[in-house]
């Protein structure tokens, strides 16, 4: 009776990380055969990855340069919303009662919200406000979905903090820029390297919000990409291995952070 | 030495509409070692906080070398903080966290090298330079907060109850450190805390503060010897605090009984209060000797010394300490020497307050409604309301309460208790009874009409 329940336990287990996990492992393995059509295998090759960076296959400029503004975008949106999280996070945490209530949860709002919904309201109020749109409007769209995390990451790192740390660096000669340089921003480090990857992944997979204010000047994302590729009749297949890759650097980074970090919660 | 370094100069500040300072004026000599020491909530670590310039009063001026600090900023003040959680730099090692601020004050760093060095030495943690400061001990992290501040070489150091998060017996130990760095430092220290033995310990000078104001200043031995008020004699100590009355110069009475002691001025016949300290009251077998009689009811070992309850012949509990034990049930002689009889006026004979005439036998007073006589005064009059301290009638619940309140202090007077009452609009009710509560409790607070008694306000009492 134990046992039967413990092997139960596990299958179960098993069959939620397989479903999870069969759609990449799919792809991962089918990128390593010829076949245009997904799911034919005409035996093991490398040529879709050689096709991808050698650049020889049919539109590989626009997915290039899909590639190149998706990690613009990303970049800049999350430094950015880092920036602008991690002042707004200080000055939350400095509110009194009511206020900052009324501040946190104002602040979980967009969150919620549908990227659709965010997405369509920023095309109208651009619209609204005769903003031409490009990149400028995308990155400004994605400051504004991605900020929200960044206080959310900051804030549990300021109550960690000892409450006085900014006023003892006053104390002892720091005028306010130094101390929050000093002091401040060093304590709140972590937080605010959670919050920009987690920016990062958000802009980078965002595909609703850009639909609506890339415009028309023909810009594009990886995710517009692969949409507007998918329906002009069928997936490029040298995508197959561009995800895979992506998938394996996003693997990386998770491992090489999570390791980190256990590592440093042994040191103290 | 007699020169001032800091001069406080009626200083109020509130936050909300709660007054936390009320009109402070102090200061403070050079060298000195000056305790703020109060309960929680008397506005201690706010006047130290103003003193580093983390706050700004709302009035009055801060003058330190006779120069007004309003306007100089934090990092420009010649003081450091030494802070109660110890508020170290957890990204920096012991030596970064103590170069902090010789470093921004781009001092070379060989200089620096050797300060720290020195500074480490002085506070007895040479050896932990390359330390992470989040691995040492609460007692390691405050000698590392307090090396960080001295290093710099301030004029004053405040420290706001810098031993209050270690245990007892280090706390003992870092209290003597403290007070040889003050002799080898030279400089002034500005210390908060409510621990009053702390305070008679450290100190050249006590500040004892109760809701935001200054009660009496003076030496330890002073403070101890004699309070002004009942506040100062219960909060330094222990002691028996006794309603008397001074019956002309160097004659008060109380428990029934009257006494020589060294009190002049007070004027004749006058209600006052009296505290006697517990190891004042002494037993004598000389019959000739003996001022009152007395029956044991209780004995204590405390270590050093026995603590005795004893009720007089009179009805009176006193507190008595001495180092030999007398049974309980026994009778025994006491007698009290003059010089150790302290009589402190009394702050207040009942309660008074400002109100208002709002009707036929109906007054107003502590934003309630009260029902008492009012023969001769019309309504819309103003007037002052008297109630003294045993008509109060504290309920443990609200029902057929006037109005509520929470207990904030409790003194036990030898016969009855006097607790002071904080109504929920912040005023105060004094209330005499033998009933036990406890120190926070919520109650009901009811006044009986013949209790009030209605005067003609002659001064706008409000």
């Amino acid at each position: 009776m134990k046992t039967g329940t413990r092997i139960l336990s596990k299958a179960y287990l098993w069959l939620i990380l397989v479903i999870l996990y069969a759609p990449i492992v799919f792809i991962a393995i089918f990128s390593f055969t010829e076949a245009k059509s997904l799911g034919n295998w005409t035996g093991f090759s490398l040529s879709l990855y050689k096709n991808l960076f050698m650049g020889s296959m049919q539109n590989s400029s626009g997915l290039i340069s899909a590639v190149e503004n998706t990690l613009l975008i990303a970049l800049v949106a999350s430094a950015v919303a880092t920036l602008l999280g991690t002042v707004a996070a200080i000055g939350i945490y400095n509110m009194k009662g009511r206020k900052k209530q009324v501040m946190s949860f104002l602040n979980n709002i967009p969150m919620v919200n549908p990227d659709i919904i965010t997405g369509v309201s920023l095309f109208l109020l651009f619209v609204f406000l005769h903003f031409s749109q490009g990149y400028l409007t995308v990155i400004l769209a994605h400051i504004t979905f991605c900020t929200p995390y960044v206080v959310l990451n900051v804030l549990p790192k300021l109550s960690q903090m000892d409450p006085n740390i900014y006023e003892a660096a006053l104390d002892l000669g720091a005028t306010p820029a130094q101390a929050l340089r000093k002091v401040l921003i060093p304590g709140l480090r972590p937080g605010m390297i959670s919050g920009f990857i987690l920016s990062f992944t958000m802009s980078l997979d965002d595909f609703a919000v850009t639909f609506f204010t890339r415009g028309t000047i023909g810009l594009d994302t990886l995710s517009t990409f692969i949409y507007t590729d998918a329906r002009k009749g069928g997936l490029t297949p040298e995508l197959k291995p561009l995800m895979t890759i992506i998938f394996l650097v996003i693997l990386a980074v998770l491992l090489f952070i999570n390791i980190r970090s256990a590592k440093n919660e042994k040191a103290s | 030495m007699d020169e001032r370094i800091i001069d406080i100069k009626h200083v109020s500040k509130s936050f909300g509409d709660k007054n936390v300072l009320r009109d402070i004026s102090l200061y403070v000599k050079k060298g000195e070692f000056v305790t703020l020491l109060g309960p929680s909530g008397c506005g201690k670590t706010t006047l130290l906080r103003m003193l580093a310039g983390f706050l700004q009063p709302d009035e009055g001026e801060i003058l330190m070398d006779g120069k007004d600090l309003t306007l100089v900023p934090p990092h420009q003040r010649r003081l450091n903080t030494v802070f109660q959680r110890y508020a170290l730099f957890p990204h920096l090692d012991v030596y970064d966290n103590i170069a902090f601020g010789l470093k921004l004050k781009k001092t070379p760093s060989d200089e620096i090298d050797k300060k720290v060095r020195k500074v480490l030495k002085l506070v007895s943690m040479s050896d932990y330079e390359d330390r992470d400061v989040e691995s040492l001990s609460g007692g390691q992290q405050q000698r590392i907060a307090i090396a960080r501040a001295i290093v710099n070489q301030p004029e004053i150091l405040l420290l706001d109850e810098p031993l209050a998060a270690l245990d007892l017996k280090m706390r003992k130990d870092m209290q003597i450190e403290l007070k040889e760095m003050h002799k080898k430092l030279g400089i002034t220290f500005i210390y908060v805390t409510h621990d009053q033995e702390e305070a008679l310990t450290l100190s050249d000078t006590i500040v004892v503060m109760n809701d935001g104001k200054i009660q009496q200043t003076g030496t330890p031995i002073d403070i101890y010897n004699e309070p002004v008020n009942c506040f100062v004699a219960d909060f330094i100590g222990e002691s028996n605090i006794l309603n008397g009355r001074m019956l002309r110069d160097r004659r008060v009475s109380f428990i029934n009984q009257e006494f020589d002691c060294v009190d002049e001025g007070f004027g004749e016949d006058v209600p006052v209060d009296v505290v006697v300290r517990p190891e004042d009251i002494y037993f004598t077998t000389d019959p000739a000797r003996c001022q009152f009689k007395a029956k044991v009811n209780s004995c204590t070992f405390k270590g050093v010394h026995y603590e005795m309850w004893v009720d007089t012949e009179s009805g009176y509990e006193l507190m008595i300490q001495d180092y030999d034990p007398y049974p309980v049930g026994s009778e025994v002689m006491l007698y009290i020497d003059p010089d150790d009889i302290q009589v402190m006026k009394k702050e207040r004979l009942a309660n008074t307050y400002g109100c208002k005439v709002t009707g036929e036998g109906k007054v107003q007073f502590l934003d309630t409604d009260f029902e008492c006589g009012t023969e001769g005064f019309q309504s819309g009059d103003s007037a002052t309301a008297t109630i003294s301290f045993k008509d109060v009638e504290l309920l443990d619940h609200e029902e057929d309460a006037d109005l509520v309140g929470n207990i904030v202090s409790i003194l036990y007077m030898g016969d009855r208790y006097h607790l002071t009452v904080k109504t929920e609009t912040g005023e105060n009710i004094w209330v005499d009874t033998n009933d036990i509560w406890d120190k926070g409790d919520f109650v009901g607070i009811k006044i009986l009409p013949e209790s009030i008694r209605l005067s003609k306000s002659a001064e706008g009492n409000e």
